[in-house]
């Protein structure tokens, strides 16, 4: 039972890891580059959450729409600003600016709201489900976190494949050129992903704390990067890829914590990430890709 | 930029060549470039490049290695911007337009070395070369609205209309990565087709092809053609190809035209066989 405990804390910790990878996945495949300012989204997200929920005491349904609405414009105007004038850079120059604006965000973070860590309020009580005559017990977050990812894994499952423009982003993600001669507006693609990511990201930051209610402007960067790991230990640019990835990763992370040792958990995780992709280099979903000679 | 309006299915036949008289390039141009040149890393790739095509002209490209005639598709297609002359198209001059505005404007081309997008469907890489007729948003997209339904379907059907042009509507479900050569280069086509041009630029279409492939290629051409009335201008290699379907073909050498004329003149063009085969010594 307690295994089983540990299990579900673990799915629900790898979907929000899920959630978040998929914005590293899509910006990865479509704009071939790693955003490492989306944690820091995240960050955004979380403290327009918390401002909109205990300050203005409005419904949390809307303030994490609203969280997700500035987000949105958030992750379309860096990318306008920073990112598209390096079109044409080398993918070196944008990685050092996707990091350049992952501090930026912190310390304008930092400015507007101090360092002083917040307590978010949980967005649907800390209620939970007592299973089993109380063996078990599954906290509302969690539940609303797993339903959450699947929900929006399964949307951006059926947009991707079955709409003009996810048909247009994945037209994108393998030939920009070719595409854009067929009549694509790539400009616009890319965009649009970076809008789809930012507000992924600030669902995430939502749920994120919730579950883990201490707000700080450093508090998207560590499940950033852990989800940039799960983006790459899944395949990077495959969206189920980032799904499994996450997943996995939180389990691993919650059953180390349990039953290896919390202080060395997250070695354990690169760990594994490490052997994973000496075995598939790839990632677990990541197409091989073979250069024919 | 002034929006024109095209017409969103051009899929009906439209009466066969014999029933449109007016096939004279001069006096109903699709394109005409106008001492068209650029200069790419200080050589001056093209120059003084003036070509017109007529409305439903099928016209020949061709010229040595190096010559240019890419050059001059990816001028057309603005992958380069020209450093001097117009290019007008349907009467428009498309400066200022960047790739896309050109493609929907009514260029649509193939590649010398296959594009498709490999890991998209058959059917999903000619629907992702129809945005320019589909407009529902992505809210309808979502909410899978009464209007994202229709188009959708309508994409669809139009996908597999195209497709079976060359008989590929039962492959449709295909990953086009896995396609043969030939239906890979086959694809191409439909794909450009699919975005209604009225224009079309055939890179190489029959290069790597064998002689019954190449027959094949060039019925479908002019099948391609009759269907759409669209111009059509291809480069190629292959001679027989080139003097069999172009109605008018010009010449590329060095980056300028040494040539233009009916299949008949350039065959019997001195400066042609010169540019092909070198100069012959005993006339030196």
């Amino acid at each position: 039972m307690v295994f089983l405990n540990f299990f579900i804390s673990g799915i629900s910790l790898g979907s929000i890891y899920a959630i978040i990878a998929l914005g590293y996945t899509m910006v990865y495949g479509i704009a071939k580059m790693l955003n490492f300012a989306h944690g820091d989204v995240i960050m955004v997200g979380a403290y327009v959450c918390f401002y909109a929920v205990a300050r203005y005491e409005l419904p949390p349904v809307l303030g994490v729409l609203i969280a997700m609405l500035l987000c949105t414009f958030l992750g379309i105007i860096v990318e306008r600003l920073a990112y598209k004038p390096l079109r044409q850079a080398p993918s070196l120059a944008v990685l050092i600016t996707a990091i350049g604006v992952s501090y930026f965000l912190q310390n304008a973070a930092l400015l507007l709201w101090s360092s002083n860590p917040k307590v978010f309020p949980s967005i649907i009580g800390r209620g939970a489900y007592k299973l089993f005559d109380g063996a078990l017990s599954v906290s509302h977050v969690t539940v609303l976190t797993i339903v959450t990812c699947l929900l929006i894994m399964i949307v951006l499952s059926l947009f991707i494949n079955k709409t003009r423009l996810g048909k247009a982003m994945r037209a994108c993600s393998e030939d920009k050129s070719a595409a854009q001669l067929m009549g694509i507006n790539v400009n616009a693609t890319i965009s649009l992903t970076f809008a789809i990511g930012s507000g992924l990201a600030a669902v995430a930051g939502a749920l994120l704390c919730s579950a883990y209610p201490t707000l700080m402007p450093t508090t998207g960067s560590l499940p950033g990067i852990k989800a940039f790991t799960a983006a790459v230990f899944g395949g990077i640019g495959s969206i189920p890829g980032a799904f499994l990835g996450g997943l996995m990763l939180g389990v691993i992370e919650i059953f180390a914590k349990a039953y290896i040792s919390s202080q060395l958990s997250d070695a354990v995780v690169f760990a594994v990430l490490i052997i994973v992709l000496l075995v598939k280099p790839a990632g677990l979903l990541g197409k091989q890709v073979t250069e024919k000679v | 930029m002034e929006k024109e309006k095209r017409s969103r299915t051009r899929l009906v036949p439209l009466p066969s060549r014999a029933l449109v008289p007016d096939r004279d390039a001069a006096r109903d141009p699709v394109l005409e470039c106008i001492n068209l040149g650029i200069t790419l890393g200080g050589i001056k790739a093209v120059e003084d490049f003036n070509f017109t095509v007529g409305r439903t002209e099928i016209a020949g490209l061709i010229g040595p290695n190096g010559a240019g005639k890419t050059t001059v598709f990816n001028l057309l297609t603005k992958v380069y911007q020209p450093t001097t002359g117009t290019i007008l198209l349907n009467g428009r001059d498309t400066h200022g337009m960047n790739t896309m505005q050109v493609n929907k404007a009514g260029i649509a081309r193939t590649f010398q070395n296959i594009r498709l997008f490999k890991n998209l469907s058959v059917a999903d890489n000619v629907k992702a070369a129809m945005n320019n007729d589909m407009r529902y948003n992505m809210l309808n997209a979502i909410l899978r609205t009464p209007a994202y339904r229709r188009e959708e379907i309508a994409a669809h059907r139009r996908a597999l209309k195209l497709l079976s042009i060359f008989d590929m509507q039962d492959i449709a479900d295909v990953r086009a990565g896995s396609l043969p050569y030939g239906a890979q280069r086959r694809l191409e086509i439909v794909r450009a087709l699919a975005t209604n041009p009225s224009l079309l630029l055939l890179d190489e279409p029959a290069a790597g092809m064998n002689p019954s492939e190449t027959a094949e290629l060039m019925d479908s051409i002019r099948k391609v053609h009759e269907m759409f009335q669209i111009a059509i201008v291809l480069i190629e290699h292959d001679m027989s190809l080139v003097m069999n379907i172009c109605e008018g073909i010009c010449v590329l050498n060095f980056g300028h035209i040494i040539a233009k004329g009916t299949p008949d003149d350039i065959q019997s063009n001195p400066a042609v066989i010169e540019a092909y085969l070198g100069r012959n010594r005993e006339a030196k």
